[in-house]
């Protein structure tokens, strides 16, 4: 299937990545390559196969319920889920005004 | 004595518990050969501190008597996408540029807790994505090798380039990888050294940045087999904070080492000789072969009939995954935050992650996002997810009649950089017969086999049953051990 510019813009919409008009052409014909290669497990039969879940066996575990089961993934380590933060204010991440 | 950097593994390992040397001198020794390697650009952080406090507690500890630590003495380089405390990790991406790590990852930890100290971060493909290392946001990685008479820089393959040129130009004895769709195998085989990804589910994953959730492990690099399961050793193991971390003991395989292969049955696919596959490695194959048969082993050909499909269902199934993981980079939590004046909170995101990713990693989330997308999903990812299907079953079919498979791990040896990077699909290609095993979730190591006409080295794969990685390491020892493979790159750094 061939993708179009307009194609192109409204997937980078959904992925949230701003482009160029200049991007969009330059990636329109990239993609159609791209998913025209792809297109060819279209002629696989998979008929009554069932798709893939796990490569290996595995059981799904319940952790013990218990506060900070694991101190590194439990609580109490807010600075340092911050330190990163690009513009954090008073214990909280900011962004820009999103209602007026 | 010999230099110490021209030491691996368990030589050093060795040499630092007999006295023969002292750990302190071997990471000086280490810290100097890498600093004196920019050209390379293998190193995006080099931490000498690290390597040199590991050093300093295996020396003090084997001056009180102590029983030494596994890795004591042995320093190591990691690959940019485990999360190091403290140390700046980036994915060899702009838009985590910046980010010092809280915590560090499983992986690293537990060679921390064996002892090993870290030489520093080691270049990569962006995000993993890449298969020459040329999508580093901090310029290419250069393979120590060159084809004689010419100073055309080579790739050094990929995502795990930095730590397979680190490796094959001494500057570390052992780094760690990981690999999605053979990003340790290839980048092993066109620089000379081994590289083994073991069962899906044996190395955590927590900490490391994800690529592809269903597909990414980490592994070793090291120069020979015994180094790589001293290594795998120590990386492996049950994490409870990784849900697909399989609850099962970690193997001896050192100990298990045996490059007799008596009573083993050696399968070789019939679909992996592809049209247009260079004759030299179609040679190699064959010398492969004969050096498992006279280890003992008894070939067999199979068939896995849908290893062409392979390639195009990675390439659906790895992107949506990567679509999905990637969305957290929002400029919000960490790293790279682009705000143009007066933008909103959606001009945020979109200009943040138009500035941070590099082309290859938009490329593949715009594949991801679009197979995803309302009314292609089934079409696009259920229907790669029943292929995968299919592609397992094929090699759980070859299990009935073989112990392990033989196969070259790339088409071609190291290409130059800027070969192929005009083309996706090209680069792509050079994955054919490394992305089945990865679908399927199997062990699969590469060992270097011999040297093209160019002098360029070659490698070949061995894929085993899943949990098998001592039968991997088995076949990949008979064949160093026949191969007579000592090449090395010399140095012009």
């Amino acid at each position: 299937m061939s993708v179009d510019t307009a194609t192109v813009k409204k997937v980078a919409a959904l992925a949230r990545i701003a482009i160029t008009d200049e991007d969009a052409s330059r990636l329109a014909p990239e993609l159609s390559n791209i998913l025209d290669w792809i297109e060819q497990l279209e002629g696989v039969d998979t008929a009554g196969v069932e798709p893939m879940t796990a490569v290996i066996p595995n059981q799904l575990r319940l952790r013990e319920d218990v506060i900070d089961a694991d101190p590194l993934t439990g609580g109490g380590i807010r600075d340092a889920l911050m330190a990163n933060a690009p513009q954090a204010e008073h214990g909280f991440f900011t962004v820009p005004k999103v209602i007026e | 004595m010999a230099e110490l950097t021209e030491l691996g593994v368990a030589a050093l390992r060795d040499g630092v518990r007999s006295g023969a040397f002292s750990a302190v001198e071997v990471a000086d020794a280490f810290v100097v050969k890498a600093a004196k390697a920019k050209p390379l650009n293998a190193f995006l952080v080099e931490t000498p501190d690290h390597a040199l406090a590991a050093a300093r507690a295996a020396d003090s500890a084997r001056a009180a008597g102590e029983t030494l630590k596994p890795l004591a003495g042995v320093p190591i380089g990691m690959k940019d996408l485990f999360c190091t405390d403290g140390v700046a990790t980036t994915a060899a991406s702009h838009i985590l540029e910046g980010f010092v790590p809280t915590y560090e990852s499983t992986i690293s930890q537990k060679l921390w807790d064996a002892g090993a100290g870290m030489l520093g971060k080691l270049n990569m493909d962006q995000f993993a994505m890449g298969s020459s290392n040329e999508t580093s946001a901090f310029g290419n990685v250069i393979s120590p090798w060159r084809r004689p008479g010419s100073d055309a820089p080579l790739a050094p393959g990929g995502s795990s380039g930095g730590s397979a040129a680190a490796v094959a130009a001494g500057l570390c004895p052992g780094a760690t990888g990981t690999d999605t769709g053979g990003s340790i195998r290839q980048p092993a085989a066109f620089t000379g050294i081994s590289g083994i990804k073991p069962t899906y589910g044996r190395c955590s994953r927590w900490g490391t940045i994800a690529f592809a959730s269903s597909l990414d492990q980490a592994g070793p690099m090291a120069r020979d087999v015994r180094d790589c399961a001293i290594l795998l050793e120590a990386m492996a193991g049950f994490d409870a904070k990784d849900a697909t971390s399989l609850q099962l003991d970690v193997p001896r395989w050192e100990q298990g080492l045996s490059g007799s292969l008596a009573g083993k049955r050696v399968g070789i696919p019939r679909e992996y000789r592809v049209d247009g596959m260079p004759e030299e490695i179609e040679a190699l194959w064959q010398a492969g072969i004969d050096w498992l048969r006279d280890a003992g082993a008894h070939i067999v050909e199979v068939s896995l009939p849908h290893t062409r499909y392979a390639l195009p269902a990675y390439y659906i199934i790895a992107p949506a995954e990567a679509s999905s993981n990637l969305a957290r980079y929002d400029g919000v939590r960490y790293g790279l935050r682009d705000l143009p004046e007066g933008a909103g909170l959606q001009d945020m995101y979109a200009a943040t992650r138009a500035a941070g990713f590099g082309p290859e990693v938009k490329r593949r989330i715009m594949i991801g996002t679009y197979v995803l997308s309302a009314g292609f999903y089934d079409a696009y990812y259920t229907q790669a997810q029943k292929v995968r299907t299919l592609i397992a079953r094929d090699f759980e079919r070859a299990w009935e009649t073989c112990d392990v498979l033989l196969t070259p791990t790339a088409p071609s040896a190291a290409f130059a950089l800027g070969e192929k990077s005009a083309d996706p699909l090209a680069m792509y290609l050079n994955d054919v017969f490394t992305v089945p095993s990865s679908l399927a979730g199997l062990p699969a190591m590469s060992v270097p086999g011999g040297l093209d006409k160019q002098g360029l080295p070659l490698g070949l794969q061995i894929i085993g049953k899943p949990l098998d990685e001592q039968g991997v390491l088995n076949a990949g020892l008979a064949i160093e051990q026949r191969a007579g493979f000592t090449a090395r790159p010399q140095a012009w750094w």
